[in-house]
């Protein structure tokens, strides 16, 4: 008992990450959609806890928020536009390249890590205050955040709103019933 | 204040009328209100403030020598050697000049043209507002050159006005410009002032090269202190040259064909420009540049030569038109031809007084027919008219005053002047003027046929027009009725000068013993060069008087002839009689003698001849030498071609035929489907990544 | 002591699995998922050595890549719709119009 209390933070770090990592394997294995997408909502919401662990308290409401809420209703919604019969596929995956996305994946993923390890000083441990406080003074972590978007990062903010922007619109183009693609007599595929 | 030293005012206030209904009314389609105020202001203008220029200088200077006003520098040139080996500056003055010769055409072209004006509101007035704001601005734009025609006071100054009449007649003529003929005319009248003008140039050139000045008055000077006759030569060449222009402009022969085309534009200009003042201005010219003539015998006699043919030559033409304008036409370039006959005597004054009188009658019986052909609704053809008198009754008057007036029956104006010019050839037959007494007897008597002639086709136009019955038609005959007032007022005006201007201007003194009653002897006594030879007059009294009644008698032959054959034979059968007795003189007579035929023949095919000609040279020689030069070229392109098809494009080649092969091996890499490419970015992107972790650490 | 780098070495699971995902799946639908997944890995990087390195620009950058996310959602179902009208499929490898 006295080494769960002690471990607290290792245990549930652990459990999070076998947990997410194990919906993960879902996401990617479920031969369903629908199941996939289950199993990618519970990923998302193990993911929001771990950043729970990191102190990123208003990240991990975005992330249940954005992902779990909208991103999730939209790939149901898909899900349920699109019949029945066409989305289970009878071969899950593709043949033939198998082992080498595997070990293509695999190999960036490490890479990249190892990057990332030796590239920042990976190891060692921060407090998180920084991450609630701005200039010394210690406010919650939303309002830093806050402080910090809407001042040293509000051009990029206003970036990213305009790409949202066009995103909406790109998606409303390609999801309208348009002529251009009625058009192409069903044989162009040319906006796939 | 002296008001004539501004008389460059007089052309400005046209020319400024001109701009404004050129660039203004006419681009902004302003009311015709605007527009006939505007052109009436500037025309006004300049008669009214010519005037009183004019009459304050009469009073005020000494008329014996010009009085030079100089509006600003022109020509700033260096200095030339010149024929007697001195040099002279070119430094040319757009200067004025008032003297007697300047004080009468400025005197009668501002109060004829401002008549026309006046006429021409009545005449145009259904015309679109544009084209009426253009013709306004064209004629008060003809006004502005042809006042600074007559003011000008050296050569080139008058050029100026020369090329802006020539430039304006060529406007006006192709006024209706839609209609492709009267464009041509346009352009025939334009090209045949061109050839005049060539002349006239070369005289300027010659002018200063023998001269060494411009002036008018420098010229005067020069050629006055010249007792000795080394100018001889110097005085013909350039009189010849000068007077070539002046055959352009005043259309005599073999430049006159252009005139009676030039009727095609509207009937005001064609009495404003074709009879009363363009024309004239070769006149003017020679008069003004009388001292070449007087020193040059040969000059004279090939003016008065061809004035005294041009005179019987276009009468002839006229005594067969059937085309109200056409005759007129004819009249005119005939009634030059005796200014001119009169010129090459000696005559000046009596060519500038018969410029002036013919403007008078002239201009209304040009303004007499376009009432007519107003009222016949364009008709212009005589022999669709007739009885218009009962209809007209102001037009009739007048026009009938006129044609007494240039038949020659006294005392009206055209008897006083043109007595006056048949008077003086007959002098200088009697004199042996230039031992070439016995051509000029000859030309006097060519004037005298000519009056007859003249008589003869005024008065069968006159009975063909206005008496008889309506041969129009029932409908054109409900049409007819008398002109505005703006019409009919100037038609009067001019009436009455007609009647009386001859014998106010011109009194011929010498027929009752009153030498020097005649004004206008007197007043342009001092312009004309003297050698002091003939003072007083040659020809005794009873001489005069016998020449009076005899061109009387003739006249009144003419009027007679006319009067048998168009007035108390209304079928014209006599005279239809006499047509087909001798059918070729009458076809001779009514194609004008196929002088355009002639000019086409002779001119105007060789010319394109030669232009095909040319144009064979430039395809054959000239494109030959080009194409040698390209086979050359393509020879050696044809080497160089060789080497770079093996060796550049060899290489260029083997570029692309290397990408040919690779690309048919990496096509196989597109396999078309989104993963494979995911799947080659992830390995692209290894082994970026670790190629930058070899490198660095 | 949990450190930063438990968390790069759960992410690079996580993008791996995804990436694998992606390169594998046959399903469209399931193909957006996992690219989700690899969003995810990103974040978690993105939070961890925020933490590590007491910078909230990390959590900052977070937000937009869950933004630009979003936005790649957005599009990418619209993808699915078009593709599925126009083949009646989600099969991705069907769309090979592009084979050379």
């Amino acid at each position: 008992m006295d080494f769960l209390i002690a471990n607290f933070a290792e245990i549930l770090f652990y459990c999070l990450a076998f947990l997410t990592v194990a919906s993960a394997i879902g996401v990617v294995a479920f031969k369903s959609p629908v199941h996939a997408a289950l199993s990618l909502l519970f990923c998302f919401v193990m993911v929001a806890a771990l950043f729970l662990l990191r102190h990123a308290e208003l990240l991990a409401a975005v992330q249940v928020l954005v992902y779990g809420g909208g991103i999730m209703v939209l790939f149901l919604f898909v899900i349920m536009l699109v019949n029945v019969k066409d989305l289970k596929l009878e071969q899950v995956f593709l043949s033939g390249i198998a082992p080498l996305a595997v070990i293509g994946g695999v190999l960036l993923g490490v890479l990249i890590a190892f990057g990332l390890v030796f590239g920042v000083l990976a190891s060692g441990h921060g407090d998180g205050t920084a991450l609630r406080s701005v200039d010394g003074d210690e406010i919650g972590n939303t309002e830093a955040i806050g402080a910090v978007l809407y001042t040293k990062y509000l051009v990029p903010f206003e970036v990213v709103s305009v790409v949202l922007l066009v995103a909406m619109i790109a998606a409303i183009v390609f999801g309208r019933r348009s002529a251009g693609l009625e058009g192409a007599g069903g044989g162009g595929g040319k906006t796939s | 204040m002296k008001l004539y030293d501004f008389i460059w005012l007089v052309p400005l206030f046209p020319l400024l009328g001109a701009v404004f209904n050129g660039l203004v009314s006419n681009r902004r389609g302003l009311s015709k209100k605007t527009t006939q105020t505007v052109a009436l202001l500037g025309a006004g203008a300049a008669w009214l403030y010519g005037w009183a220029a004019v009459l304050q200088w009469f009073f005020t200077e000494d008329r014996t020598e010009p009085y030079v006003v100089k509006a600003f520098t022109w020509v700033t040139g260096g200095d030339l050697t010149i024929a007697d080996g001195s040099t002279a500056a070119v430094d040319i003055a757009a200067s004025f000049q008032v003297d007697p010769l300047s004080a009468v055409m400025v005197g009668f072209v501002t109060f004829v043209g401002f008549l026309i004006h006046l006429y021409s509101i009545g005449y145009m007035h259904g015309e679109p507002d544009r084209d009426y704001a253009r013709y306004f601005s064209y004629l008060n734009l003809f006004m502005f050159a042809m006042l600074t025609l007559v003011t000008g006071s050296n050569l080139p100054v008058l050029f100026v006005g020369w090329e802006g009449v020539g430039l304006c007649s060529y406007l006006l003529i192709g006024f209706y410009y839609e209609k492709g003929w009267c464009a041509a005319a346009g352009m025939k009248a334009f090209i045949f002032n061109r050839i005049g003008d060539f002349g006239f140039l070369l005289a300027i050139f010659f002018a200063f090269h023998f001269f060494g000045t411009l002036e008018f008055k420098g010229l005067f000077d020069a050629v006055a202190s010249d007792h000795g006759g080394h100018f001889g030569t110097a005085a013909t060449i350039v009189g010849v040259l000068l007077f070539v222009g002046a055959i352009g402009k005043s259309a005599q022969i073999p430049l006159f064909v252009w005139l009676p085309d030039a009727m095609a534009g509207p009937t005001p200009v064609s009495a404003l420009i074709h009879a009363a003042t363009m024309v004239t201005a070769g006149v003017y010219m020679v008069a003004r540049c009388n001292y070449f003539y007087q020193l040059s015998p040969t000059a004279m006699l090939t003016v008065a030569i061809i004035g005294g043919v041009t005179a019987v030559f276009a009468a002839t033409i006229g005594l067969v038109q059937n085309d109200i304008k056409k005759v007129l036409a004819y009249s005119t370039v005939s009634q030059l031809g005796y200014m001119f006959l009169a010129a090459g005597v000696g005559g000046y004054i009596a060519a500038i007084f018969h410029v002036v009188t013919h403007a008078f009658f002239k201009a209304c019986l040009f303004l007499g027919s376009g009432s007519v052909i107003h009222a016949c609704d364009g008709e212009q053809d005589m022999r669709k008219m007739g009885g218009l008198k009962k209809y007209m009754p102001t037009t009739f008057w007048t026009f009938l005053v006129a044609t007494i007036a240039i038949a020659g029956i006294p005392p009206l104006a055209g008897f006083v002047s043109k007595d006056a010019i048949l008077a003086k050839v007959f002098e200088a037959g009697y004199t042996d003027l230039n031992h070439f007494g016995g051509i000029y007897y000859l030309l006097w008597f060519l004037g005298l046929a000519g009056a007859a002639l003249t008589a003869f086709y005024m008065f069968r136009l006159v009975f063909m027009t206005f008496y008889g019955d309506f041969r129009g038609g029932e409908e054109a005959e409900h049409h007819l009725h008398e002109s505005p007032w703006t019409m009919t007022l100037p038609l009067q005006i001019l009436a009455v000068l007609s009647l009386v201007g001859g014998v106010l201007i011109g009194f011929p003194g010498q027929l009752f013993h009153l030498e020097g009653w005649s004004f206008i002897d007197r007043f342009l006594g001092p312009v004309i060069l003297t050698h002091g030879e003939h003072h007083g007059h040659a020809l005794s009294f009873g001489l005069e008087w016998g020449l009076v009644i005899l061109s009387v008698a003739v006249a009144a032959a003419g009027i007679a002839v006319a009067y048998r054959f168009y007035r108390i034979d209304p079928g014209f059968t006599r005279a239809a009689h006499l047509a087909s007795r001798f059918p070729l003189a009458y076809k001779l007579l009514l194609n004008k003698y196929w002088i355009d035929e002639l000019y086409a023949a002779t001119v105007i095919r060789p010319t394109l001849k030669l232009s095909d000609l040319l144009w064979e040279f430039d395809a054959r020689v000239v494109d030959g030498a080009v194409n040698g030069t390209r086979n050359l070229t393509v020879g050696s392109s044809w080497m160089s071609g060789i080497f770079d098809l093996e060796v550049i494009d060899g290489l260029v080649n083997l570029v692309g035929t290397s990408y040919d092969v690779a690309s048919r091996q990496f096509r196989r890499l597109q396999v078309g489907f989104a993963q494979g490419y995911a799947m080659v970015m992830v390995f692209g992107a290894a082994l970026l990544l670790g190629i930058f972790f070899v490198v660095n650490l | 002591m949990i450190d930063a780098t438990h968390y790069v070495a759960l992410s690079l699971i996580l993008f791996c699995l995804g990436l694998v995902g992606v390169m594998m799946r046959r399903n469209f639908i399931t193909v957006l998922m996992s690219l989700e997944l690899m969003f995810n890995a990103v974040n978690l990087n993105l939070i961890a050595f925020s933490f590590r390195l007491s910078d909230l620009a990390g959590q900052v950058l977070a937000i937009f890549v869950i933004t630009v996310a979003a936005a790649e959602a957005a599009i990418g179902l619209g993808l699915i719709i078009a593709l599925v009208r126009l083949k009646d499929t989600v099969a991705l490898d069907e769309a090979d119009v592009m084979r050379g």
